[in-house]
């Protein structure tokens, strides 16, 4: 390669990304001098379409914030609304959301392993891990009857509740990945290969990590002893025995290995929650209207800590909801990990913070290739411009709306 | 000229290899699928491929230099075609040979990554030149220790021949026992040539998309996905004949068998080697080819040479 700086663009559509987000990096030689994240393609306007719903309607909502980790979006909601009113839930409605919390955490755990072996060619652990994460997704699909959206939560408790059956199917599943989770541990320990391609990758030292405001996996990898489930105990972890799991590696082998440790803790927990499961109501009844007051809600998703912000005026619909994603949090990390590092370690760097983009993006900026200028589009700049751009496709947004409003008043 | 004819086009020039190829890449796609637990493809799916992509519009990028990106897919299907009837398979005799047949062998099985390089330098596009430049450093790295580890039974038979290799090692079976340390290396560096995990760094997909081949489509990705089928089982012959020249004498057909076998055993190795590794960053290939697999190519050829020296 001549030694001269070339600019490439990786994103918004490339096969590392799964999910259209853009970087550019310049690049000398191999190496990377400098790295610009854009973040703002999948804009979906939650926040605002949370303002305009019901809180009922909010949890549907939320739930779809995020393809993997939807029960952490709907749980954080629902605690934060609940801390609101002052409801207090039921034990057995709190077991209940920290079982479907825990197995969650596991198939995000395993997609990410999958992942992460398929972004340095090592196809075989992908397939390994996504065959074993199906055994949690069946699971999860025989407690809620989903495999991604469980609908496990409602304001005030769970939605269902666990039948007697259900439990020997759960532990002999939890079983099973403990072995091959044990086994990966062997491999990712012991694989020459796939050490040298993940030890001394992305360094994030303990200080920058805290500076970076770096959460979840990726700030407990760079020896960050911080986990909400342990310092703000929620749901049924206060009562709950778990170690969190920290590495002092620093880089992205670090990472591997504190998803790796969680996955056996979470294995733990899901036993001892089955084993205390505790009897009563799963649930009790939630006001329509949630009075007047604000709360923060905080939460440990598998990806990081995840935070809601809920304002309520009495009404049932929520006056401001913010939610922060925890990829949010990391991306800042990630353009500091791949400084001077290699173009080849760029893929498996995005991917060590399990990077969730949709789940992050809040608002639209663009860049005009001419001049250079950047600018952003609040909302309703952009709600104008995807009815006019539907219009000019031919497709009226307002008889649209007449005719199902006619439709509902006829039935 | 009918015979020759018939030898270049159908066996065992074009159409045996474009078909052996095929299956060479079903066979290892099936192998490492199984091995990933999975199903994998059906049998005729490279074929599939093939036609499917045949069809295909060609795009020529605006930018790229039309000649060469048009030129380079074909150009590589020949040479490895040349190189294919200079290398003995069912007998220790090739259907063309001359002395000194091995170093063209080896100079036709360079040109292929030479291709690359150029199609892809050519294309004019980042991802493109990033891969060619991949290629070609990747070149460096894996050639000496091919060189020096096909160099090293040659000289110990004496002769600079493929032909002449498979004669005196099936004359001498024992003799290629001293080679094996060769013959891995021969593997890895096969590996390299063949741009398979995890030396597919000049195709990384999630880093560069399709590296050298980012740019082509339709006809000419046909051409040069057929080539690199191709090479494999070049290759592979080429590594069998050198390394395991066994049963050269039990006739025509029996031959054929083996040597089917041998080359099949060898794209077995080469699947297993890229199921269970990950791809290395292009430095580290490099480090490990120049540190661990040249010096040990050096030392087999040495053996080698002190071996003739106390047998003489």
């Amino acid at each position: 390669m001549p030694e001269r700086e070339v600019k490439l663009t990786i994103g918004p559509q490339h096969p590392m990304l799964k999910e259209p987000e853009s970087f550019l990096l310049t690049l000398r030689g191999e190496k990377i001098t400098e790295m610009t994240v854009r973040l703002g393609y999948n804009h979906r306007g939650i926040e605002k379409a949370c303002e305009q719903r019901t809180y009922i309607q909010d949890m549907y909502l939320v739930e779809r914030v995020c393809g993997i980790c939807s029960h952490s979006h709907s749980m954080c909601l629902a605690q934060t609304i609940e801390e609101i009113a002052g409801l207090q839930v039921p034990k057995r409605g709190l077991y209940i959301r920290t079982l479907v919390a825990e197995l969650e955490r596991i198939h995000s755990h395993l997609l990410w392993l999958g992942v992460a072996g398929h972004e340095i060619g090592f196809d075989t652990l992908l397939m390994y891990a996504w065959r074993d994460r199906e055994l949690v997704m069946d699971i999860l699909a025989i407690i809620s009857g989903n495999r991604v959206n469980y609908g496990m939560n409602v304001i005030g408790g769970a939605k269902r509740d666990i039948t007697p059956d259900q439990i020997p199917q759960i532990l002999a599943a939890v079983d099973t990945l403990e072995e091959r989770t044990k086994y990966y541990i062997h491999v990712g320990t012991e694989e020459i290969t796939l050490r040298e391609r993940l030890s001394g990758v992305g360094k994030l030292s303990k200080e920058d990590a805290i500076r970076l405001g770096a959460a979840g996996p990726t700030v407990r990898a760079s020896g960050v002893d911080r986990d909400t489930r342990r310092d703000d105990p929620y749901g049924a972890y206060g009562e709950l025995s778990f170690d969190v799991v920290t590495d002092n590696h620093c880089d992205v082998y670090g990472r591997t290995l504190v998803r790796l440790g969680e996955l056996m803790q979470a294995y733990k927990l899901i036993r001892q929650i089955l084993k205390n499961l505790p009897e009563g109501p799963i649930a009790i009844k939630a006001p329509r209207k949630i009075p007047a007051g604000q709360a923060i809600g905080r939460y440990e998703a598998p990806r990081g800590e995840d935070v809601h912000y809920v304002k309520a005026n009495g009404t049932d619909k929520p006056e401001r909801v913010k939610l922060r994603a925890p990829t949010l949090a990391n991306v800042q990390a990630v353009a500091h990990m791949l400084k001077d590092g290699y173009l080849a370690d760029t893929p498996i760097v995005i991917a060590a913070i399990d990077p969730c983009f949709s789940c992050t993006d809040r608002a639209i900026a663009t860049t005009n290739l001419d001049n250079g200028r950047t600018d952003r589009m609040e909302w309703p700049a952009l709600r104008t411009y995807g009815i006019d751009w539907y219009s000019k496709q031919g497709i009226d947004f307002a008889e649209l709306n007449r005719k199902l409003r006619t439709m509902r008043e006829s039935n | 000229m009918a015979q020759a004819l018939f030898n270049i086009f159908v066996f065992p020039g074009f159409l045996f290899v474009a078909a052996f190829g095929l299956t060479a890449e079903y066979i290892d796609r099936k192998l490492y699928a199984l091995m990933q637990n999975r199903i994998g493809p059906p049998w005729f799916q490279p074929l599939a491929d093939f036609i499917k992509l045949s069809a295909k519009e060609d795009v020529v990028p605006q930018h790229a230099d039309k000649l060469v990106f048009k030129l380079m897919p074909i150009v590589a299907m020949t040479s490895i075609l040349t190189a294919f009837i200079y290398i003995p398979m069912w007998g220790s005799n090739a259907l063309f040979a001359f002395k000194g047949d091995l170093v063209v062998v080896m100079y036709l099985l360079t040109v292929p990554t030479l291709t690359y390089f150029l199609g892809g330098w050519y294309s004019r596009s980042v991802y493109s030149m990033i891969g060619a430049a991949r290629s070609l450093t990747q070149l460096f790295a894996y050639e000496i220790p091919l060189f020096l580890s096909i160099l090293a039974p040659a000289m110990l038979a004496d002769t600079w021949s493929l032909s002449g290799i498979s004669e005196y090692f099936s004359t001498h079976p024992w003799a290629i026992l001293f080679n094996i340390v060769g013959f891995v290396i021969a593997i890895i560096a096969l590996l390299g040539k063949l741009e398979k995990v995890p030396f597919d760094i000049p195709e990384a997909e999630t880093e560069i998309v399709a590296g050298a081949f980012t740019e082509y489509s339709g006809r000419l990705l046909a051409m040069f996905r057929l080539a690199i089928d191709m090479e494999l089982v070049v290759g592979a012959s080429l590594l069998a004949a050198v390394f395991l020249p066994f049963g050269l004498h039990y006739g025509p057909a029996a031959g054929f068998a083996l040597y089917l076998v041998k080359v099949l055993f060898i794209i077995g190795l080469i699947s297993l080697a890229r199921t269970i590794v990950a791809r290395l960053r292009i430095d580290q290939m490099i480090n490990f080819c120049w540190k661990v697999i040249a010096p040990l190519a050096f030392l087999q050829f040495l053996a080698d040479l002190i071996l003739k020296g106390v047998h003489n």
